[in-house]
């Protein structure tokens, strides 16, 4: 199991666009079953990052710590990608 | 389909005719609110065929929504799709909706309504921001169990073939997204000559009926005929109301233009100007040719807004709109905000009479500053641009309201500016206000509903809450009067204009001319119309039908006779 620790840099926290766009991004992954948790929380309570209201109910706000995991071939990669686009404010434009 | 196959008995309904024009097409039914699954009810399904089902349900109703959202005509309502069509094909929510059907041998309807419910809730208990999600997630939650049960999603269908759309009352959010090619007129149960559905129709020129009582009992897919001028819903169309439709097919390509010279026929001036909202607006009253802007509602700038926008913010939103009109009239409503209107920055939703309350130029008085703002942003808009910019206040009942008004333009430097004639008050003491003010402009609207102490949003009260009303007139007649007397002391000549919707009413228009008003301002729409109404009498007459609506002893008293008067308007079908 990979996991990948990242800061929600949008100011809104990780809801509405951002939420969108991460759960998008996360759903491109097809082969990967990638999930999110607050920091602290146990890794069973990961959440699908593909899903929006998943997103949403994980309540993350500007500055929480949140971890990524998956696993299997390209997980590395597909982590770093996810926790780059939780560390940009997404809702800076 | 069954209902089709009926043979339909012929029947009229009567309403109130808001919106001219006349078309044939299938009647079909805002759909309702989708009912809740019962609790528990039970799986009567394989469970394969359950989950392949709700997961087909995920993927329609998402698709449904990312097309929706590509033919969005605004940006914001194209986001607001967009996040709604992720929710509908959300992974997380179909997975736990599927484990209630193999766990729980619950119905998919059932399961669904379950696994969404568990998410707003959640939603809700987080508070804020996120509590106003929850709205959204049970929005989806409504159209995938509508998609489930092969129902009509909440709101207005989506429909390939043109319809006559029947509805109790449309709210704005209903109309927004209203496409005027599918949809052919707009038919509803309540509603009055003022209400949302009305102006709406005129603005996109569909013909509408509100008040129609027993609409909703017509069975969905009945062929009928509405005329929007008269006021009627014809079940079971024959030759006549075919012939109907042609007639007006022909005389709407007659009034689709303006040239641009509002005059009676002997030539008397009478500026046709238009009401616009946006700079979008603007550009498409000036290509019909409105001789200036008659009502620039500035609160599209505030609406679905949480905080004040910014002076430089305002600033472009109302350059956009001077542009359009060179060096042509464009009179500036300040915010109007309150009643219908509520903005979380400046009114209070909780008061028990809204329309009483503190709205308009009231808001000043709560939450100062705003205004001066906001006609600093006018200002700096003027600035840059050939317009005339005129200023007025909305909501204005004393001499000393007008008069600190025209202090904090003239502050900002504005140098013309009036004010808003809605209250009976204002309308009573309008000499008094001219002597200090350059001009006044009336909203019959709200003149209307307070004149008759009738809700305009209330259908049963659609006769009280007619502009025809002789008191209504009355009033208005009060405000010429008061202008001419305030002219003569001044020496100055003192503009009364009307941008409510009474002046697109083409036969009021020549009443409201009768009675003295220099201009009047309408949706873009309804300028040809009025034009060439106005330009088939000449100041005499249009005098002496005022007078006649003045004597009558109703609104439809007074609307009968001078339309008796009128041959013009049954030869265009007006």
């Amino acid at each position: 199991m990979t996991e990948r620790t990242a800061t929600v840099a949008s100011r809104v926290g990780l809801h509405a666009r951002p939420a969108a766009i991460f759960a998008e991004a996360a759903g491109e992954y097809e082969n990967l079953e990638i999930t999110i948790r607050a920091e602290g929380e146990d890794a069973e309570e990961g959440m699908d990052a593909s899903s929006v209201l998943s997103l949403m109910s994980l309540g993350a706000s500007h500055g929480d710590r949140v971890v990524l995991a998956a696993e299997g071939h390209g997980a590395e990669e597909a982590l770093e990608h996810l926790a780059g686009i939780i560390e940009t404010d997404l809702d800076a434009d | 389909m069954d209902e089709q196959s009926r043979q339909p008995q012929r029947e009229i309904l009567d309403g109130v005719g808001v919106s001219p024009g006349r078309v044939i097409a299938p009647l079909v039914h805002m759909a309702p609110a989708v009912s809740e699954p019962p609790e528990g009810e039970p799986l009567t399904e394989d469970p394969e065929a359950a989950t392949d089902r709700l997961r087909a349900a995920a993927l329609a109703v998402r698709a449904e929504l990312t097309e929706r959202a590509a033919r969005a005509r605004s940006e914001s309502a194209a986001e607001v799709l967009k996040a709604t069509a992720l929710m509908a094909g959300d992974k997380a929510l179909v997975k736990n909706a599927v484990k209630l059907v193999t766990s729980q041998q619950l119905s998919p309807e059932r399961a669904l309504w379950q696994a969404a419910t568990a998410y707003a809730d959640q939603m809700r208990a987080m508070g804020g921001y996120m509590a106003e999600r929850a709205a959204d997630i049970e929005d989806v939650r409504a159209r995938l169990v509508a998609e489930l049960r092969g129902e009509d999603a909440p709101g207005v269908p989506q429909r390939r073939e043109p319809f006559v759309l029947a509805a109790e009352d449309l709210a704005p959010a209903d109309t927004a997204v209203l496409d005027p090619d599918v949809v052919l007129a707009l038919v509803t149960v309540s509603g009055g000559p003022q209400s949302h559905t009305a102006i709406l129709a005129r603005n996109l020129g569909l013909p509408a009926v509100v008040a129609v009582q027993g609409v909703l009992d017509l069975d969905a897919g009945t062929p009928v005929f509405v005329d929007g001028a008269a006021g009627t819903v014809v079940t079971a169309p024959g030759e006549t109301e075919a012939e109907a439709v042609a007639a007006w097919r022909r005389t709407a390509e007659r009034l689709a233009s303006f040239d641009g010279h509002g005059a009676l026929s002997d030539g008397t001036p009478v500026p046709l100007l238009a009401n616009v909202g946006t700079g979008d607006d603007a550009r498409a009253a000036a290509e019909a040719g409105a001789q200036g802007v008659g009502l620039l509602r500035t609160e599209f700038c505030f609406l679905g807004r949480d905080a004040e926008p910014t002076v430089e913010e305002q600033t472009a939103a109302y350059a956009e709109v001077f542009a359009a009109f060179g060096d042509r009239k464009v009179v500036v409503r300040t915010l109007d905000a309150g009643a219908d209107k509520p903005l979380p920055f400046l009114t209070d939703a909780e008061e028990p009479n809204p329309a009483l309350g503190v709205r308009g130029y009231r808001t000043d008085w709560t939450t100062p500053g705003v205004l001066a703002r906001q006609l600093e942003a006018i200002a700096a808009a003027r600035e840059g641009s050939g317009a005339e910019v005129w200023v007025m206040a909305p909501m204005i009942a004393t001499v000393s309201e007008a008069v600190h008004f025209q202090e904090l333009a003239h502050e900002a430097g504005l140098p013309v500016c009036g004010v808003m004639v809605e209250t009976p008050a204002a309308a009573l003491t309008a000499e008094q206000i001219l002597d200090r003010v350059d001009f006044v402009s009336l909203g019959t609207n709200d003149l209307t509903q307070y004149t008759m102490a009738a809700d305009r949003m209330l259908g049963s009260l659609a006769e009280l809450n007619s502009p025809w009303q002789p008191a209504v007139l009355r009033m208005v007649e009060c405000v010429t009067r008061g202008a001419a007397a305030s002219g003569t002391t001044s020496g100055t000549h003192k503009s009364v204009g009307v941008c409510g919707e009474a002046a697109a009413d083409p036969a009021l228009a020549v009443v409201l001319v009768g009675l003295g008003v220099d201009t009047l301002s309408m949706s873009p729409r309804s300028l040809a119309a009025v034009a060439t109404v106005l330009a088939s009498v000449d100041a005499t007459e249009a005098r002496r039908l005022a007078v006649l609506a003045l004597e009558a002893t109703s609104a439809s008293e007074a609307r009968d006779a001078v339309r008796a008067q009128l041959p013009v308007l049954a030869e265009l079908g007006l």
